[in-house]
């Protein structure tokens, strides 16, 4: 009987044979499901998602005669620096991941990239814009937005075109990103003749933004450029509105980049943000979905429209399948090697990655546009404004 | 000029909330010397009750303020009984476990059931525009709540049977219980009114800024400067306190980063604790 039993065991362990021996691929990345990032990196995780899916409906990721189905190993950092430390440090020495997503935001790329180039590991960075992380010499970090001096350029083109001597209030969350934008605008700014009336940065955690409305209109600012993330972009913006602050031209970071932006009603009225990628551009790509396609396709299974976030998750992870394939393996230094060649356009744009070893894996291709909420037929609709060839309404100043 | 007024009426407006949420720590530790560290936990259940109460109903969150009151005393008794009542007159290391576990499993669930998303109670009221500085209608009716549901704490805890008990085992415990007064039911009942208070100042705090599940423990901290200030025990010195401190954040904007303001804020709190160790309102003692 036990003898029976036994053969029956090995039997079935034999039939799952097969099964176990089919090659995947481990990504592994940590997401903000919780805390005040959450809302962004919850887009970006779904980008990631959506290409998985994608991959493996198509039979996995095709090098060197095999495919690997893609398995993804991810974890909640809480939108905290310590915990990407550990998380990052854990998905590479117990889970055994092959290749890493980044987390979001530049502060915890920054964190996350020290314990991928410590490891050796391939780190696709998506929503790490800040360009400082990029400057310490890494081997195996490569940026899919463009960097965070270029965030504002636009919206300072506009300025120059509607109004050459606006006076300019800069209100920035108090984080690596927004301030490394931020400074870069200033200059900016100032080079181009503008009168910087205000410069106020907010922590983090800011939900009352009273205070820095009440400086801003003593300041007699015309325009306001700043912001962060999500959480304080939207507040921000709501208390301008409510406070009734008479702006002529506001750009904020982040925030109003996401779909959910449009549920603050008139408060979203004009308000402009840098954007990596909208739905609407036409770059025609050298290989997966149109722009258009991927909309389509993500709005079918989210029920929301993508934002750049979306698309940045999605393009990045296909940026690295891209390498794999053409490096024909998944050892990092190959895969690293073919990532520096890269020279493409997706649904995303171009992307090519500096391969200068004091900025490398830097992106220099990628470029952005300017985007605004205005109000047609009674309807929030965000339209691109900037620059000029790309635009799908004019500017609303 | 003006603009530093605007910013010391916007400063005293949002003190006033503060305040009130100050006063619920203070009641609770005045009267049974429970340091209640699940106060910001229960800031937090108060902006969802009122987030779900307008968004399930209807009714404007002004009016959901009696349920939060009733919902936060409720709550506040269940409390008591489950994990306050057997730490009372203990080593006050043991209240501190008890409510800090207590603040640690209303987070983690609120987490589990409505992850940390940013909330928003929609509530629009005309504000007042002096020249270009707009006080919006929420932050000033906000502080008049504040203000009437202090006013009621003060008539309650003073011109009742049930408040005057409240005082009689807040300054001696053991006299209470000899003149037949039921002491046990009695720190149920301030626990609840505690309890309430933070809810109803979660509430109002809701309809002024967006909130996250997170959000507890910035105003826990306030309280807790706001007690400091007003005088650990007395519920009427924080509101005193509350509108203190929002003055002196207006007063500071105007002339330093803004960024800066904790820095005052907790300066303010050590050099408190150095020149008047029982609170700058102390000689108001309720």
């Amino acid at each position: 009987m036990r003898k029976g039993f036994y053969l029956l065991a090995a039997a079935a362990f034999l039939a799952a044979g097969p099964a176990l021996a089919e090659d995947t691929v481990t990504i592994g990345f940590t997401a903000s499901q919780t805390g005040k990032l959450n809302n962004d990196s919850t887009s970006q995780l779904r980008g990631f998602e959506l290409w998985r899916d994608d991959v493996n409906a198509k039979g996995g990721i095709k090098a060197g005669g095999k495919s690997y189905k893609v398995k993804f190993v991810s974890y909640d950092d809480e939108s905290q620096g310590t915990r990407v430390q550990q998380l990052y440090t854990r998905l590479i020495t117990q889970d055994k991941a092959q290749f890493l997503f980044s987390p979001y935001s530049s502060g915890l790329v920054a964190t996350a990239a020290i314990i991928s180039e410590q490891y050796g590991k391939v780190m696709m960075s998506i929503g790490g814009a800040e360009e400082k992380t990029y400057k310490l010499g890494n081997k195996y970090l490569f940026q899919t937005y463009t960097g965070a001096s270029q965030y504002l350029a636009g919206a300072l083109d506009v300025l120059k075109h509607k109004n050459p001597k606006a006076k300019i209030a800069f209100v920035y969350e108090d984080d690596p990103f927004s301030k490394a934008v931020a400074q870069a605008t200033r200059e900016l700014a100032k080079k181009d003749g503008f009168t910087v009336a205000l410069e106020e940065s907010y922590s983090s955690s800011t939900t009352d933004f009273g205070p820095i409305i009440n400086k801003v209109i003593s300041s007699g600012a015309d325009a306001l450029l700043g912001g962060g993330h999500y959480a304080d972009g939207s507040t921000l913006a709501r208390q301008l509105h409510d406070q009734k602050a008479k702006l002529k031209w506001v750009t904020l970071l982040v925030a109003p980049d996401s779909p959910n932006f449009s549920k603050l009603g008139d408060s979203a009225v004009g308000i402009s943000v840098p954007s990596q990628w909208e739905p609407q551009v036409t770059y025609k790509p050298d290989f997966g979905p149109t722009p258009a396609e991927f909309a389509k396709e993500f709005t079918a299974k989210y029920k929301i429209a993508p934002g750049y976030h979306a698309a940045g998750g999605y393009s990045g992870a296909m940026i690295l399948q891209h390498a794999i394939e053409k490096a024909g393996s998944i050892d990092p230094k190959k895969v690293a090697a073919e990532l520096n060649k890269t020279d493409v356009t997706t649904f995303f744009g171009k992307c090519k990655f500096s391969t200068d070893p004091k900025s490398h894996g830097l992106q220099i291709g990628h470029t952005m546009v300017l985007a605004q909420w205005q109000m047609k037929d009674g309807k929030l609709v965000k339209e691109v404004i900037w620059p000029d060839n790309a635009k799908t309404a004019n500017i609303m100043y | 000029m003006i603009g530093i007024l605007a910013s010391v009426v916007d400063g005293v407006l949002v003190g006033a909330v503060y305040g009130l949420a100050a006063m619920g720590l203070t009641l609770i530790w005045g009267v049974m010397n429970v340091i209640n560290l699940s106060h910001g936990a229960i800031i937090v259940l108060g902006m969802f009750v009122v987030y779900f109460l307008t968004g399930a109903t209807g009714v404007s969150a002004y009016v959901g303020i009696p349920v939060v009151v009733v919902v936060g005393f409720v709550a506040g008794i269940i409390i008591y009984w489950m994990s306050v009542n057997r730490v009372i007159g203990r080593p006050i290391l043991m209240s501190l476990l008890a409510t800090f576990s207590l603040n640690m499993i209303i987070i983690g669930l609120a987490t589990a059931a409505w992850t940390t998303s940013p909330y928003n109670v929609p509530v629009s009221l005309p504000g007042i525009t002096v020249q270009n500085y707009t006080f919006t209608g929420t932050h000033i009716m906000a502080a008049i709540i504040a203000g009437a549901i202090a006013g009621i704490l003060y008539l309650f805890l003073h011109y009742t049977r049930p408040g005057k008990a409240i005082r009689a085992v807040a300054s001696n415990r053991d006299a209470a219980e000899l003149n037949g007064i039921p002491t046990r039911q009695v720190l149920a009942m301030a626990f609840g009114l505690g309890v309430a208070l933070a809810c109803v100042s979660g509430a109002l705090i809701a309809t002024l800024f967006p909130f996250t599940v997170l959000s507890g423990g910035a105003y826990q901290l306030k309280s807790f400067v706001v007690t400091v200030l007003g005088g650990l025990g007395n519920p009427a010195g924080a509101l005193l306190g509350g509108i203190a401190l929002g003055m002196v954040e207006g007063l500071a904007t105007p002339f330093t980063p803004v960024s800066w303001t904790p820095i005052i804020e907790f300066g303010l709190f050590v050099l408190t604790l150095i020149a008047f160790p029982r609170g700058i309102f102390a000689f108001t003692k309720a």
